[in-house]
C-alpha cells in the first residue's frame, strides 16, 4: 500500500512538473466547451434563399414575405431568371431557390391550386432535409391562411381541422447546447484519460525507466494501480471542472443526481484508463501509442451518438456499437443530466460499463509483463 | 574455491535469426569482480538482461545466488542491483526523489542503507535538488549506482557503466567498485574498454555471442603468445600500411601514437629497422615491449 501511494505521489509530481500538463487540464476543457458547443450545432439559421418571382402578384409577394419574416431565412437575392439563381447556388451564395411560376395567382384563384418550386442544395443531406422541412412548414402555414381568407364562414364551420400542439420534453426550448454539453464533457475526459494513461507507460518504455522498475520486486498490480489512480483522479476532477464550466457558461440543466454521474464516471474512466494501459502494453513508442489511441478514439467518438443519432445507424453498426464505451457514458450523461434518470433507468448502461471495465483491465494486466 | 554466486551453464538466446548468446558457460565466485569485455553486439547486454530476469533464456540454466532466473526470479529481483547501459532513471525527478522512489519500491528507506551508498551519494548530495536529466554524465552514473545499491543487494549487474563518461570519472567509478567489492558484493560489469579489464578479478572476453576466454588479467598477459614491438615513425599511417607487408608479420595495429607489431616467432629488430629505412621512413624507433591487456585482447579477438 505504501508503495502504491508512493508511486501515485511520484506520478503526480511528474504530471505537474510537466509544463504542458496544467494548460491541458484547465484550458482544454474551457476551449472545447466554448468552441465545440457553439460551433457544432445543427440548428439552421440564416438559410440564404434566392427568390425567382415570375408572377409578381400580391399572392406571390405575400409568400415571399412569409419567408422573409421567418428568422430562419434570409432572402439573399431576387431575380427573374432561374438560371441566374442557379448560378448563385453553384457559387455557394444561396442555399435554396424559391421559384414562383408566372400565373401563380391566376391559377390559384381559377383552379384553386397552384405550384411553387423549392430547389435545395443537398450536398449536406441533413441540412437539406431540415431546410425542406422548414420551407414546407412555412408553405403549409401560408396555405391555411389562404383558405381562411377565401372561405366564407359557413364553409369554415364545415371544415374539420386537426390542430397539432408541440411540447418538447427534457429540452423545452430545443436548445442545442443543452444537448451538446454533456456529450462534449464525455469527449473531454475520454481524450484526457486515454491519451494520458496510454502515453505514460509507453514513455517509461521509451526512456528506459521501465527496465529499472522491472528489476525491482514491485508487484504488477502495485505498478498498474500506481499508474492508473493518478489519472483516474485527474479525470474525475476534469469532469467536475467541466460540469462547473458548463453550468456557469451554458447553464446546462442538472436534473438528476450528480452522485450518479460521478459513480458512472468512475467506472467509465476505469474503462478508458484500462484501454490506454492495454494500448501501452502493445506499443513500444509514444508515437505508436498515439496513433493507436487516435484510431480507437475517432471510431468511438463518431459512433458514440455525440453528433449523429445512434438510432439512424444501420443495424450492424448499432450492434457493433455495443462495444463502444463512449456511447454508454454519453447516454448516461444525457439521461441523468437532462432527464433526471435514476439508477434504475441507466442500470443497463452502467452494468455494461462495469463488465467492460472488468474485461479490459483483465486483458491489460495479462498483457503487461515484467519480463520480455 | 569460493562459493559460487552466478552459475551459467550452456546458455543460449536467439532473437529470430540472430544468435545473441551461443552456448555460454561460466561461474562467478562470491565477492568477485567479474568483467565482460567485448565489442558492441557481443551479447553482453543480453546476458545481463537474462541474469536480471528481464529476458527468458532459450536454453541452458542460470542461477544467481542459487536462485534460478526463471523459477525464482522474484528472489533474484530482491537481492540484485542492476544498472542498465542506458541512463534509465526519471529525468524529471530530482536526485533525491529518484533515490527515495527506488528505495520505496524496494520496500526500504534511504536512511536504512545509507552506509552502503554514503561514499558515492555524498559526491552528488550537493545537487540533490537538481533534476536527474540535468546532471553530467559522471554524476548520472553515480546516481544510477546509488539507486542500484539502495536496497543493499548481494550482487550488482553493471552494464557498460562507464560508456560515455570522461576518463577521470571512469577511474573514480572503478575505485567505487573496489570499495563495494570489499563490502562483499559480487559485481558483474561489462565494458567495451579493454583497459578496464585489468581492474577486474577475472575477465571474460566476449565476441559474437561466445565467450572466447576467461582468466585473470595477469594470466591473460602471461599467455600472450607473440613477440611484440612498438614502432614509431614520422608518418604513422603510411607506416601501418607498409608494416603489414613485412615478411613474417602476424598483426599490426595503431596504439596511440605508435604501431604495435606482433610476430609469431622471434624477429630481428635490426632487419626491420633497415627495411623501414629503405622505405624512406624518418626517425624510426623500434622497442620490444611487454604486451598489455589490450594487445592480448586484440590478439584473442582476431584469433
Amino acid at each position: 500500500m505504501k508503495t502504491i501511494l508512493y508511486i501515485i505521489q511520484k506520478e503526480f509530481l511528474q504530471v505537474f512538473r510537466n509544463k504542458s500538463m496544467l494548460p491541458i487540464i484547465f484550458v482544454v476543457p474551457i476551449v472545447q466547451l466554448v468552441i465545440l458547443v457553439n460551433a457544432a450545432t445543427f440548428e439552421m439559421k440564416h438559410i440564404r434563399i434566392s427568390v425567382v418571382d415570375l408572377d409578381l402578384s400580391g399572392t406571390s409577394r405575400k409568400l415571399t414575405s412569409k419567408f422573409q419574416g421567418s428568422p430562419f431565412y434570409q432572402v439573399q437575392s431576387t431575380s427573374f431568371s432561374y438560371r441566374e439563381a442557379e448560378d448563385e447556388m453553384k457559387q455557394g451564395k444561396v442555399d435554396m431557390i424559391l421559384q414562383i411560376p408566372a400565373g401563380f395567382e391566376k391559377r390559384l384563384v381559377k383552379e384553386s391550386h397552384a405550384k411553387v418550386q423549392f430547389v435545395v442544395n443537398a450536398i449536406n443531406g441533413q441540412t437539406a432535409g431540415l431546410v425542406n422541412a422548414y420551407s414546407t412548414m412555412i408553405l403549409f402555414d401560408y396555405n391555411r391562411e389562404l383558405v381562411m381568407e377565401n372561405a366564407n364562414p359557413a364553409q369554415m364551420a364545415g371544415l374539420r381541422n386537426i390542430q397539432t400542439d408541440y411540447s418538447y420534453w427534457y429540452n423545452p426550448k430545443l436548445n442545442y447546447k443543452t444537448y451538446m454539453v454533456p456529450g462534449i464533457l464525455v469527449l473531454l475526459i475520454t481524450i484526457i484519460g486515454l491519451l494520458l494513461s496510454g502515453m505514460n507507460i509507453v514513455r517509461e518504455k521509451e526512456i528506459g525507466t521501465i527496465e529499472q522498475i522491472n528489476v525491482t520486486p514491485i508487484k504488477k498490480i502495485q505498478f498498474i494501480a500506481g499508474k492508473l489512480i493518478p489519472f483516474w483522479i485527474i479525470g474525475l476532477f476534469e469532469l467536475a471542472f467541466g460540469l462547473t464550466v458548463g453550468k456557469l457558461l451554458f447553464n446546462i440543466p442538472m436534473e438528476g443526481s450528480l452522485g450518479l454521474i460521478f459513480m458512472s464516471a468512475s467506472v467509465y474512466l476505469f474503462v478508458i484508463l484500462s484501454f490506454g494501459l492495454l494500448i501501452s502494453t502493445i506499443t513500444n513508442t509514444q508515437q505508436q501509442a498515439m496513433l493507436v489511441s487516435f484510431f480507437f478514439m475517432v471510431v468511438f467518438i463518431l459512433m458514440s451518438g455525440l453528433f449523429t443519432a445512434i438510432e439512424s445507424m444501420p443495424e450492424w453498426a448499432q450492434n457493433l456499437d455495443r462495444l463502444n464505451p463512449v456511447m454508454y457514458f454519453i447516454k448516461i450523461m444525457r439521461m441523468v443530466l437532462l432527464k433526471g434518470s435514476t439508477f434504475a433507468d441507466i442500470s443497463h448502461h452502467f452494468w455494461s460499463l462495469v463488465i467492460y471495465a472488468v474485461v479490459i483491465i483483465s486483458i491489460a494486466i495479462r498483457r503487461y509483463r515484467k519480463v520480455a | 574455491m569460493h562459493p559460487v554466486s552466478v552459475r551459467v551453464d550452456n546458455l543460449t538466446k536467439r532473437f529470430s535469426e540472430t544468435v545473441a548468446l551461443d552456448d555460454i558457460t561460466f561461474h562467478v565466485g562470491k565477492g568477485e569482480l567479474f568483467g565482460f569485455i567485448g565489442p558492441d553486439g557481443a551479447g553482453k547486454t543480453t546476458l545481463f538482461r537474462i541474469l536480471t530476469t528481464l529476458l527468458l533464456p532459450d536454453r541452458g540454466t542460470c542461477t544467481v545466488e542459487g536462485c534460478d532466473v526463471v523459477k525464482d526470479y522474484k528472489r533474484i529481483r530482491n537481492m540484485s542491483g542492476y544498472m542498465p547501459g542506458r541512463f534509465s532513471l526519471y529525468q524529471d525527478l530530482t536526485v533525491e526523489e529518484n533515490l527515495n522512489f527506488f528505495a520505496t519500491i524496494f520496500g526500504t528507506t534511504v536512511h536504512e542503507n545509507y552506509d552502503l551508498i554514503k561514499d558515492i551519494y555524498q559526491q552528488i548530495e550537493p545537487f540533490k535538488d537538481r533534476k536527474a536529466g540535468k546532471l553530467s554524465g559522471g554524476m548520472k552514473q553515480k546516481l544510477a549506482l546509488s539507486c542500484a545499491l539502495i536496497h543493499k543487494p548481494e550482487i550488482l549487474f553493471l552494464d557498460e557503466p562507464t560508456t560515455g563518461v570522461d576518463a577521470v570519472s571512469r577511474l573514480e567509478f572503478w575505485e567505487m567498485l573496489k570499495r563495494l567489492k570489499e563490502a562483499g558484493i559480487t559485481i558483474l560489469v561489462s565494458t567495451p574498454y579493454m583497459d578496464e579489464a585489468s581492474l577486474c578479478d577475472r575477465v571474460a572476453l566476449m565476441q559474437n555471442g561466445r565467450i572466447m576466454s576467461i582468466s585473470t588479467p595477469l594470466e591473460v598477459i602471461r599467455n600472450y603468445p607473440l613477440t611484440l614491438y612498438s614502432v614509431k615513425a614520422g608518418d604513422i599511417y603510411q607506416l601501418l600500411g607498409e608494416l603489414r607487408n613485412y615478411p613474417g608479420v602476424h598483426s599490426v595495429y595503431a596504439f596511440g601514437q605508435s604501431a604495435h607489431v606482433a610476430f609469431k616467432g622471434p624477429a630481428n629488430q635490426a632487419d626491420l629497422a633497415a627495411w623501414l629505412k629503405a622505405k624512406n621512413h624518418q626517425s624510426v624507433e623500434i622497442t620490444p615491449i611487454e604486451a598489455n591487456i589490450e594487445d592480448c585482447f586484440m590478439e584473442l579477438m582476431t584469433a
